[in-house]
């Protein structure tokens, strides 16, 4: 690893614009941020990249005074500061432009430009003053919005631009961008680059979030590559390559691999054909996604979060309407029937363990053995004369923590006092026990310890032994390739790749991932 | 966390509530001080007035009854986390519904007055809560807003109601006429006369046993059928509900409707039971006060019960007070009452984290370091 400490020869010797000292941030069991130093030259672009959860946003939120490091320094130029309030940040100078625009959708763009800095008792003769101001702003950095715009009815490329102007006007000689191209269409990308190298040309200095391996190469001077809450390099963009930063994002970390004979897939259990689905804004989440998944094989979806992974989950389960497409599952197509759908899809043998159990898949405030008939509720075998059967319920349930180990065994201890693991362990003891014939599992051991991991990987391999369709969804390359037989890389809301598990490497995993699919022939199938 | 760091269950539903209780009653001993009384005295007075002279229980317990049936209908409502601020216009056209049927079904066995009664009641109520659940559940109007607009609809309505069509034919009051004796709920003193126990007279009439049923029904249906689990869901976690297939505009419009029928059954005790007309504004605030009743009594049924004694107690003995202390108007009750709603709704966590945290047993502090 090349390190780059020194800044670009433009600077000089100028002390650098951000210095971050051995900045260290727990959230109780996380470990977010691991003695993470870096630093950042005077008028340079400076990524910051890595995978969801690496740790890049944490960082962020301790420079803009979000959050307070557990320890470590931050400098900026040269001298110690200390950062509490997002006010103490913008009093040095730094200034951030959020992934979710802070503006007040009603308001003139100008009424938002000075929010929280009107200044004076009044309004009207400030106003005056910073319609001034921020008309030279637009003009120097060639930021062009009208002044007195409604927020709501400009584009998404336009409320970026205020927020840019919000930073500017407040004095930022340091932006700090937090995803942000994740929501613009490709044209505005081009336009937020031309700006992003226009103010730095004029002397700001940039640091640039962002997952995305392409923004990196076409924007950046220097990058710093996060994993798992460290610094894994600092490097000079030119002296890198995507190959490289996509095998230092993903890691070489020790891959927990799970004993597995190869699979004997059987017959097409889910087929999913030209499937499109809608979010409630009405974007097109899941576009034209066509994939099966047999008995007695794993079908991993790899990519970064938020790239509809989610959406196609929730449609398979029935959760979420499909737009167009068929999703012909034991061969009924679940696309073209309504009504209650995801209680159908239980009663037929389709398991799901959701992405996020605490906001789905998990009632918190239930007792464990209330969550455990969670969406079974009807079935007889939980029901005497119209009456819910507790003794049947929570017998099952201490049979099935036993089973899988849940601590403590307590089936009326609510679901929210269980750690992250032991939660898991419920949700799949539920959606497994019922010996589903496919399981839809989401982010099976997202915040779930290292032992829990291995147990809930073991199960679902067992599972596969039996001869049981599994589809996996799963931000975590690791889990992907240890566990699945056949691998799909979302992007987007399509699949950009297919390969069977022996022939995937992390690297090119990851560039699929990242969208670098040229290379890459579209679904093997 | 672990259950070690929660406090025990009786501080939480007993010894907090018991505290929010005293601090209402200290700050209305300090406004009676203030205003000349003698604060024990006037306690004095209002547990005698509520409790121990003759007809005083009886009193008591018909006020009970009513802040039972608004009390569950809030919490059945609070279940599915709604806010129902309708009670009272759901008591007020359930009250109709029990008056429209006492009004014509003269004449008929009692049992199947009652029953047809009962029925009536719940139906009007629930159909007043229906228009604002199906807003809430299918339009997203919020519950809130529409359930207090719909209790001026209600007096609106009412007031029209009894004015234009059922008031008594040549006189100026607005009152229907009164209901055929047969359709009378028979008064607690006269049951117990029947069977030889004589007590004093009071509105006290059968309405309170079925109040009492109504708990254990309310309990049963709650936390022990599928449909209770269901409306618990939606209540407490939107999106496992829809995941688990639950449909939450369903169990809206269900939770409301049970809700605006309990509301409805103030009408069995009101109009059946004590006034044997129609007349306007008989709900005098019950469907208000239930919501602190519900609050108070943590949305269970006996807990609900228990405050609804206190605030049937706080009805009947400050009536006395205000009859018995000239200095204690009927305004000054009106405050006590305020206090204790206060207290134990809007100011309830004033108390209750320094009360928990005193029996928390504290884990034995472990080093950061150490947990690596």
């Amino acid at each position: 690893m090349t390190q780059a400490q020194s800044g670009p020869a433009a600077a000089g010797n100028l002390p650098p614009a951000l210095a971050l000292h051995g900045i260290n941030k727990r959230f109780s069991t996380v470990h977010a941020n691991k003695d993470v130093s870096l630093s950042v030259a005077k008028g340079t672009i400076h990524g910051i990249i890595g995978e969801n959860g690496a740790g890049k946003s944490t960082l962020m939120s301790i420079v803009y005074g979000y959050y307070q490091a557990d320890s470590g320094t931050i400098e900026v130029d040269g001298e110690r500061v200390s950062i509490k309030e997002p006010q103490d940040a913008l009093g040095v100078g730094i200034g951030m432009v959020h992934q979710h625009f802070m503006l007040v959708n009603t308001f003139t763009v100008l009424e938002n430009v000075v929010l929280g800095v009107e200044g004076g008792m009044t309004l009207g003769t400030g106003m005056d003053a910073a319609r001034k101001e921020l008309e030279h702003l637009e003009k120097e950095y060639s930021l062009e919005v009208d002044p007195d715009a409604i927020i709501g009815d400009l584009p998404v490329g336009l409320q970026q631009r205020v927020e840019i102007l919000k930073a500017l006007y407040r004095g930022a000689e340091t932006l700090v961008l937090d995803e942000p191209t994740g929501v613009l269409t490709p044209q505005e990308v081009d336009h937020l680059f031309r700006i992003l190298h226009a103010l730095r040309d004029q002397g700001k200095t940039i640091i640039l979030i962002t997952h995305k391996l392409r923004e990196i190469m076409a924007l950046t001077d220097n990058v710093t590559v996060m994993r798992q809450g460290e610094v894994v390099a600092n490097v000079k963009t030119a002296d890198t390559s995507r190959e490289q930063l996509a095998e230092l994002m993903v890691g070489r970390s020790v891959l927990l691999r799970v004993e597995k004979t190869p699979a004997q897939p059987t017959d097409v259990c889910l087929a999913v054909k030209g499937l499109n689905v809608i979010d409630g804004n009405g974007v097109r989440r899941v576009k034209d996604v066509d994939f099966d998944v047999r008995y007695g094989e794993i079908v991993g979806i790899a990519g970064v979060s938020g790239n509809g992974q989610s959406e196609l989950l929730e449609a398979l389960s029935g959760i979420r309407p499909v737009d167009t497409g068929d999703i012909l599952f034991k061969g009924e197509n679940l696309a073209a029937m309504d009504g209650h759908l995801s209680r159908w899809v239980r009663e037929h043998g389709m398991g799901h363990v959701p992405e996020d159990r605490q906001h789905m898949g998990l009632v918190l405030d239930f007792h464990a053995f209330e969550d455990t008939i969670l969406g079974y509720h009807h079935d007889p075998l939980y029901n005497r004369h119209g009456l819910l059967n507790y003794n049947a319920i929570t017998g099952q349930c201490a049979d099935w923590m036993q089973g899988y180990d849940v601590r403590p065994a307590v089936p009326e201890q609510k679901a929210g006092d269980f750690s992250g693991g032991n939660q898991q362990k419920i949700v799949l003891a539920r959606e497994m026990e019922r010996d589903p014939e496919l399981l839809l599992v989401g982010q099976p051991t997202r915040g779930v310890d290292i032992g829990a991991i291995e147990f809930i990987h073991k199960r679902l391999i067992a599972m596969r032994d039996a001869g049981k369709a599994i589809l996996l969804v799963s931000v975590e390359l690791d889990e992907i390739m240890s566990l699945a037989d056949r691998i799909l890389v979302m992007f987007d809301g399509m699949i950009v790749g297919e390969m069977p598990q022996g022939e995937a490497t992390e690297q090119q995993l990851g560039l699929l991932m990242a969208g670098e699919s040229t290379n890459v022939q579209q679904g093997a199938s | 966390m672990s259950a070690a760091n929660k406090a025990p269950r009786w501080v939480t539903l007993a010894l907090v509530p018991a505290v929010n209780l005293m601090a209402a009653f200290f700050i209305a001993g300090l406004i009676i001080t203030a205003i000349g009384e003698n604060p024990f005295a006037a306690l004095e007075v209002l547990v005698y007035g509520a409790f121990v002279f003759p007809e005083a229980l009886g009193f008591t317990l018909y006020y009970t009854t009513n802040f039972v049936f608004t009390g569950l209908a809030v919490a059945m409502a609070f279940h599915c986390r709604l806010f129902n601020i309708g009670g009272e216009g759901q008591a007020y056209i359930g009250g109709l519904g029990v008056g429209l049927v006492c009004l014509y079904m003269g004449g008929w066995p009692f049992p199947i007055v009652l029953i047809v009664a009962i029925m009536a009641g719940a139906l009007f109520g629930g159909a007043w809560a229906f228009i604002p659940a199906y807003l809430q559940a299918k339009r997203g109007s919020h519950v809130v807003i529409t359930t207090i607009m719909f209790n001026f609809i209600a007096a609106a309505l009412m007031t029209y109601i009894m004015v234009e069509i059922l008031i008594k034919p040549g006189q100026q009051s607005p009152e229907s006429r009164e209901f055929d004796p047969g359709t009378w709920l028979p008064f607690v003193h006269e049951m117990l006369g029947a069977i030889g126990i004589e007590v004093a007279r009071s509105p006290l009439n059968l309405s309170f046993l079925i109040a009492l049923v109504c708990c254990v029904l309310v309990w049963v249906f709650i936390w022990h059928t599928r449909w209770g689990y269901e409306i618990r869901t939606v209540g407490h976690n939107e999106s496992a509900a829809v995941y688990a297939g639950i449909s939450p505009s369903r169990n809206i419009i269900i939770a409301m409707c049970i809700s605006g029928a309990l509301a409805g059954m103030v009408g069995i005790n009101e109009i059946m039971g004590v006034q044997h007309r129609l007349i306007l504004d008989f709900t005098g605030g019950y469907g208000f006060v239930g919501i602190a009743v519900a609050l108070m009594g943590r949305n269970h049924p006996i807990g609900i019960v228990l405050a609804a004694l206190l605030f049937g107690a706080l009805y009947q003995g400050g009536s006395e007070l205000a009859f018995e202390m000239p200095n204690i108007t009927r305004h000054m009750v009106v405050v006590i009452q305020g206090l204790v709603i206060l207290f134990s709704g809007a100011l309830e966590h004033l108390f209750r984290p320094r009360i928990e945290a005193l029996f928390i047993r504290k884990p034995d502090a472990v080093p950061a370091q150490a947990a690596e």
